[in-house]
């Protein structure tokens, strides 16, 4: 006779909720939190080193798509996360900035490594010093270049953020707020 | 053909064609480099190219430089040539004021020189009176200055995170 064996898999548990023979109710923004934290669509952007380490972070060791991630986006039309990697010189700013634009809404964007988040190295003429002076970051994972970990936990922080954003929360005059200061109206 | 049998070739045949128009001439770094007129580069660049035994028809690099301190003579651009089939290679330097960087193209002569005029007005501020396109080609087009001349800091102006304490500067 034969041993099943169950693979350790975790999946995701159901929110809070009040269940019931034959019914289960709870709030539609968990639900919705629930299903988009889990099924993010990365768009990476990367333009140097950060963008190596990442393909470490796609791959099998690491594997994004543990987090429901590993179906990247190319097109940043069908991508919900923004992921910049790398040095972005001045003149590939208005291009970063299209490409956010181009992202429909929910979007999330995560910086990763020091040159995203602060131009790192390179403080010179010619280095955008800092993604969030042409468009808003909701994740900087530090490192030059930061190990897959970090970039997993990075996810795992989004993830968060996505899971307990409030439905309306793209509606309210703070965010629009946010908007208007990096001209995106 | 040795490096100092050309020198001496090159620098006499343009003599013979330009007379005052060569100011030296010197194996420099072991490099044949001659020094020339800086309004005559057009003309003695083609003639070297024409020379049926010089040759000189590959444009490998020009380049610009910044000399702050050699006062008069500030500004550099240097022309490296070579000739593929016999493998001879020199450099022409003509040396000109920050007060009147204005320079003849070679455009004429080698289509290749096209961007890299437009990379040194980039980077120093050269103008090349005749250039076709002569506008920014690396930096952004609203760019207000020539960085990589002497008197313009490396780092970028618009950080305030970091002052001089911290770096030493």
């Amino acid at each position: 006779m034969s041993t099943i064996i169950k693979p350790n898999v975790d999946i995701v548990s159901a929110p809070q909720g009040i269940e019931g023979p034959g019914f289960f109710a709870t709030r539609i923004d968990k639900v919705v939190g629930m299903a988009r934290a889990n099924s993010l669509w990365p768009l990476p952007f990367a333009t140097s080193c950060c963008g190596i380490e990442f393909m470490a972070t796609m791959a099998s060791t690491y594997d994004l798509g543990r987090f429901g991630s590993e179906r990247l986006s190319f097109s940043p039309r069908q991508a919900d996360l923004l992921m910049v990697m790398g040095t972005i010189a001045k003149k590939m700013g208005p291009v970063l900035r299209q490409v956010y634009e181009q992202m429909a809404e929910p979007k999330w964007v995560l910086s990763m490594g020091a040159c995203a988040s602060s131009g790192g190295i390179f403080d010179t003429y010619s280095v955008l010093q800092g993604i969030d002076r042409i468009i808003p970051v909701d994740v900087y994972v530090p490192g030059c270049p930061p190990r897959p970990e970090q970039v997993l936990d990075g996810i795992m922080q989004i993830q968060k953020l996505v899971e307990n954003e409030s439905i309306r929360r793209r509606d309210t005059p703070e965010y629009k707020a946010m908007l208007v200061k990096y001209g995106m109206e | 053909m040795e490096k100092e049998a050309l020198l001496t070739t090159v620098q006499d045949r343009l003599k013979a064609q330009f007379g005052e128009g060569v100011i030296s001439s010197e194996i420099l770094y072991d490099y044949p480099v001659i020094t020339v007129k800086r309004e005559l580069i057009c003309d003695i660049v083609r003639f070297l190219y024409n020379d049926e035994e010089l040759a000189f028809q590959y444009l490998t690099t020009l380049a610009a430089t910044h000399y702050p301190a050699n006062k008069g003579k500030e500004f550099c651009v240097m022309y490296q040539l070579h000739n593929l089939p016999k493998n001879l290679r020199i450099r022409l330097k003509i040396y000109f004021s920050s007060s009147d960087p204005v320079v003849p193209t070679i455009t004429p002569v080698f289509s290749a020189a096209n961007w890299l005029e437009r990379q040194e007005f980039d980077f120093f501020g050269v103008i090349f009176s005749g250039h076709p396109n002569l506008k920014r080609i690396l930096n952004m087009e609203d760019m207000t200055y020539h960085p990589m001349r002497k008197e313009y800091p490396l780092e970028d102006g618009t950080r305030e995170d970091k002052n001089d304490t911290m770096f030493g500067r």
